[in-house]
């Protein structure tokens, strides 16, 4: 029995949650580059913006909930459903970061620019990547794809320090730097937390394809 | 043999034994082997490659299930998938049933149920049925609960009534009941019918209570109180129960056997058996995808 009606309804249910991963990584590269070319615009359009992920996060949120109560999944239809509920809340969270990246700009652009912006959007690029791969892991089913990213958040943490310890450096000798020291580590800040929550999705998946909660594990346990 | 039953999860689902890779993460790795043994059940009823024939029908083929003492153990599975079979086998009801055979055994605190030596109606004391439809006895609600400790040779009024009381406050029924006991049994609804049932099987300390859909004739209230109550009778003895509602087997049952044209196809702690089946015909059964 093929069960057609439930089955529309769950590839209902992806597609919309690929329709908010869409906008949420549009949204961490219109962050990065409104930093990079100090667009103080187009960095008020990424704020603007942040309200269509939060509805699309209620939403899904809503869509669940009616699956859950109506249908009652079990095994691989449970986790889709439930995955899908804890993704839809990663996104909006991903979404409300960039926002952040987007209020530190306009700050930064009242100011000269502290030094040529490199590592921030370096850093901006890999979370980006992350959060699109867990999102195709997720649209494909693919657990391998996920633990790849799950390597390359350390990849991230390692900019992060990297950064504030050159902020660090500016900081120590000129305490007029400090101000706009302090924003870019914030800045690095948000986009480590985006890679952070790009695990979490990644992590997610894992537990989906493979039905295995691999979160607050070490990779050995994971594997 | 209940190291089998883990070696047979272990082996086919990563998430054997959640609770004890949790604590390993919290550093307590040194004490995860006695949590581990702790937390293991005692083994109640061992099934042990046991098959069953009705003449030349084979209806179940070498199954192994081991029920866990104090705990709910559902069987689930299509229509005609023997769990009803193995279910009677439990208390040996098949007997009654010209040209059926069984290989295998079945055992009951270690002792093997099918040796000539076990007097059957200790067997059927020490282990109670309940069945889909309820058949209270056409006599007074205390003459029904009364009517197994009578016939074991009770005749104390005063231990009878005790017992009467007791039974039906296990089956909680008593406060529905206690001001018309010597009415007649057949005045309860359905769903209180079936609670005095559960009280006359409780009224012979059984050890283990087979129950065989014991809630499909009745409506969502009334399930709701059976079901209620496997939690608190679960305390006192071992529960086995046949279902057709999956969500049912969901809610109750600790343990859960998905059967599939006389095999067991998975069984395992009930939690994972919903999230995470390691067979695909077992996913396929419960997402309702089946055939």
């Amino acid at each position: 029995m093929p069960l057609r009606h439930f089955d529309e309804e769950l590839a209902e249910l992806k597609a919309t949650l690929v329709r908010m991963a869409s906008l949420a990584e549009d949204q961490i590269d219109q962050a990065l580059s409104a930093l990079t070319t100090r667009d103080s615009g187009q960095a008020r359009q990424v704020i603007e913006r942040d309200h269509k992920v939060n509805a699309l996060d209620v939403e899904i949120d809503e869509e669940c909930l009616r699956l859950l109560a109506l249908h009652q999944p079990a095994a691989r239809d449970l986790r889709l459903v439930t995955t899908a509920m804890k993704i839809s809340t990663e996104l909006e969270r991903i979404s409300d970061l960039a926002e952040n990246v987007c209020e530190r700009t306009l700050e930064l652009n009242e100011e000269p620019q502290l030094k040529p912006y490199i590592d921030i959007p370096r850093m901006g690029n890999l979370a980006r990547v992350m959060v699109k791969e867990s999102i195709d892991a997720f649209v494909k089913d693919d657990s391998a794809l996920a633990r790849k990213v799950l390597a390359n958040d350390d990849l991230v943490d390692d900019l992060m320090e990297q950064i504030f310890r050159e902020l660090l450096s500016y900081m120590i000798e000129d305490p007029h730097t400090i101000t706009r020291a302090i924003r870019l580590s914030f800045v690095a800040k948000y986009l480590e937390r985006i890679a952070d929550h790009a695990t979490n999705m990644a992590e997610l998946v894992v537990y989906l394809v493979e039905g295995k909660i691999i979160r607050h594990t070490t990779p050995a346990q994971s594997a | 043999m209940l190291d089998q039953r883990y070696s047979l999860m272990a082996s086919g689902h990563p998430l054997a034994l959640p609770g004890v890779s949790k604590m390993e993460h919290q550093g307590m790795a040194d004490h995860s082997i006695a949590h581990r043994e702790e937390a293991q059940p005692q083994s109640k009823m061992l099934v042990q490659g046991f098959s069953f024939f009705y003449g030349p029908v084979q209806a179940l083929f070498k199954i192994d299930i081991d029920i866990p003492e104090h705990q709910v153990t559902a069987f689930i599975g299509p229509s005609g998938c023997g769990k009803s079979t193995l279910l009677r086998c439990m208390n040996r009801l098949n007997d009654l049933i010209e040209g059926a055979r069984h290989e295998g055994n079945i055992l009951l605190d270690r002792v093997d149920i099918f040796n000539p030596k076990i007097d059957i109606t200790d067997l059927r004391k020490r282990v109670g049925m309940v069945f889909q439809k309820s058949n209270p006895f056409p006599k007074s609600i205390y003459e029904n609960v009364a009517y197994g400790p009578r016939l074991q040779g009770t005749r104390s009024r005063a231990v009878l009534d005790d017992i009467v009381e007791h039974s039906l406050q296990g089956a909680g029924l008593w406060e529905e009941v206690k001001d018309r006991l010597h009415k007649s049994a057949l005045g309860l609804s359905g769903g209180q019918q079936q609670r005095l049932c559960i009280a006359r099987a409780l009224a012979v300390k059984p050890d283990v209570l087979l129950m065989d859909e014991p809630c499909s004739a009745l409506d969502p209230i009334a399930t709701g109180r059976i079901e209620e109550l496997l939690f608190t009778l679960k305390k006192e003895l071992t529960i086995v129960i046949v279902t057709h509602n999956m969500q049912q087997a969901a809610r109750v049952s600790d343990w859960t056997a998905f059967l599939y044209m006389g095999q067991l196809v998975e069984f395992g702690l009930t939690k994972q058996l919903f999230t995470a089946p390691a067979q695909k015909q077992t996913e396929d059964y419960i997402t309702g995808r089946f055939g």
